[in-house]
């Protein structure tokens, strides 16, 4: 490609490439999907722990205040299960939680597949046919410390230009989307697989890389919780930017 | 740009090669939640774990590991509203389970039947293992017990068979594919921690099935019946109350 006809390219086309906006609309489908239902999972159980153990008979590291199940009331008696009365216990519940998992489980693993593929698919053409590349990984000159401290104080005192409604990014945005692309997702996807007992079975290193099942339980949130700052800043970005022409450019894609 | 159009090319030819893959895949071994749209994601987990490396061992842990565990789902011999079966393995408890018997039949080449006492004469394995509730706690805990493929041997498991189906004295029923029911640490456990199985923990037998979540191992054991055919359990099932029939995730 001759170097001026990129900048030629970039300043006709407005909006998105059509696969960009398919992999994006069915991406935002399963975010929310997964949102919703992954939240209904935590409210069964809303405590968070380190390590591999974690219940309602061991402290926790933080409980989250979104459930009746919070209060965890209603046991049996502890009983020891060694002749050491401090040991290891049992305790029988008493109390019917909030449970809708039935449903809830099955409509997240739903929305995880239905984020895989497409993902996979924007992952593949992405960077063999050079969008990641020309679009979103950001350039080495854009990575000059004056350049990035520009962006910077144009974001503290919300200078958002307008935008064309297709790509193209500036150093923190760039900056962002890789770090959700090739951190955040990854992890998510990684950290949700250690807590499957069938994929550990197969894969039994997953749990030392995260320090055990409750420890990627929680970094499983942790992530989701970044995730989701994330959406409201893109979403924030969007609007100041120029709300309905960046919509076009992510749907019709003009 | 001639590369990129190959690139291109050849990107979609191997995505063509895995969809004729799975055109050409045997869809019978699917699970009974197959054609359910909800369950569409745990019948695509399911083929695919199937593809993983099997017969591996889950994490085994120390005996200085072993946690708190709660217990669930409890059996409860006094209540009002109980089953014949319910009050039957009220019996059973007060005899201390010298009458307790586990029948084994189906698709075998010889029906039995084990007293605890026979079930603890065969080969016995012990592992220290994290249970995993659906809820999103666990515990480690040790257990005890023949594996459940050491029983399905013993009465000679027909070729055909393809799932093994689990009933319990508190009234549920499920089913499991062999490559869990002959998982080397797929357990019929009489032992926890060192002592016998204490009855909020599934008394005298359940099923430690170690590569499912926990809600699959089934506690109280009844009997244990090998089929040709994945069964769905009907009402007292996991999928006629919501579940998903796969739960190794």
């Amino acid at each position: 490609m001759a170097p001026g006809a990129h900048a030629a390219t970039a300043s006709r086309s407005t909006g998105h490439a059509l696969w960009v906006r398919i992999a994006h609309g069915i991406v935002t489908a399963s975010v929310l999907t997964l949102v919703f239902s992954g939240v209904e999972i935590l409210m069964v159980h809303p405590r968070l722990y380190w390590g591999e153990v974690g219940n309602d008979l061991t402290p926790a590291w933080i409980e989250l205040p979104i459930s009746r199940n919070y209060k965890h009331g209603g046991w049996s008696t502890p009983v020891p299960f060694f002749d050491n009365p401090a040991g290891p216990v049992s305790a029988s519940t008493s109390y019917r939680i909030f449970n809708h998992n039935a449903w809830g489980r099955s409509l997240h693993f739903l929305a995880a597949w239905g984020m895989l593929l497409p993902g996979a698919a924007y992952l593949l053409i992405g960077i063999f046919g050079g969008h990641i590349r020309r679009h979103v990984w950001p350039r080495s000159r854009e990575l000059a410390a004056r350049r990035i401290l520009r962006d910077v104080v144009d974001h503290i005192y919300f200078r958002i230009p307008a935008a064309a409604g297709g790509p193209h990014y500036g150093v923190l945005q760039k900056t962002s989307y890789v770090l959700v692309i090739f951190v955040a997702a990854p992890m998510m996807l990684l950290s949700g697989l250690t807590m499957a007992p069938a994929f550990t079975g197969a894969f039994p290193f997953l749990l030392d890389v995260f320090g055990g099942y409750q420890s990627a339980r929680t970094i499983h949130f942790l992530t989701f919780v970044s995730l989701t700052l994330f959406v409201c800043v893109h979403v924030a970005m969007v609007i100041a930017s120029g709300f309905r022409r960046q919509i076009r450019g992510m749907t019709v894609g003009e | 740009m001639g590369g990129l159009i190959t690139r291109r090319r050849a990107l979609l030819a191997g995505l063509g090669a895995v969809g004729g893959l799975a055109l050409t895949r045997d869809w019978s071994d699917m699970p009974p939640t197959y054609g359910n749209i909800l369950r569409m994601g745990d019948d695509l987990t399911y083929a695919a774990f199937r593809m993983l490396p099997r017969q591996r061992l889950v994490k085994e842990y120390t005996l200085a590991d072993i946690s708190s565990m709660p217990a669930h789902g409890i059996i409860d011999a006094a209540a009002a509203d109980r089953t014949q079966r319910v009050e039957e393995y009220g019996r059973l408890l007060d005899g201390g389970f010298t009458e307790w018997r586990l029948s084994v039949e189906g698709r075998v080449a010889t029906p039995k039947t084990f007293s605890l006492d026979e079930l603890k004469r065969l080969p016995s394995r012990t592992q220290i293992t994290r249970h995993v509730c659906e809820e999103g706690w666990s515990a480690i805990a040790q257990w005890t017990g023949v594996p459940l493929r050491t029983v399905l041997e013993t009465a000679g498991i027909l070729a055909t068979a393809k799932a093994v189906v689990l009933y319990s004295y508190d009234d549920w029923v499920m089913s499991i594919d062999l490559a869990d029911a002959l998982h080397p640490q797929t357990l019929l456990a009489y032992g926890m921690n060192s002592r016998a199985l204490p009855v909020p923990h599934g008394a005298p037998v359940r099923l430690r099935l170690e590569t499912q979540l926990g809600q699959r191992s089934l506690k109280y054991l009844q009997r244990i019946v090998v089929k040709d055919e994945f069964d769905d359990g009907g009402a007292n099932g996991d999928l006629q109350n919501g579940w998903a029939w796969y739960m190794g995730i």
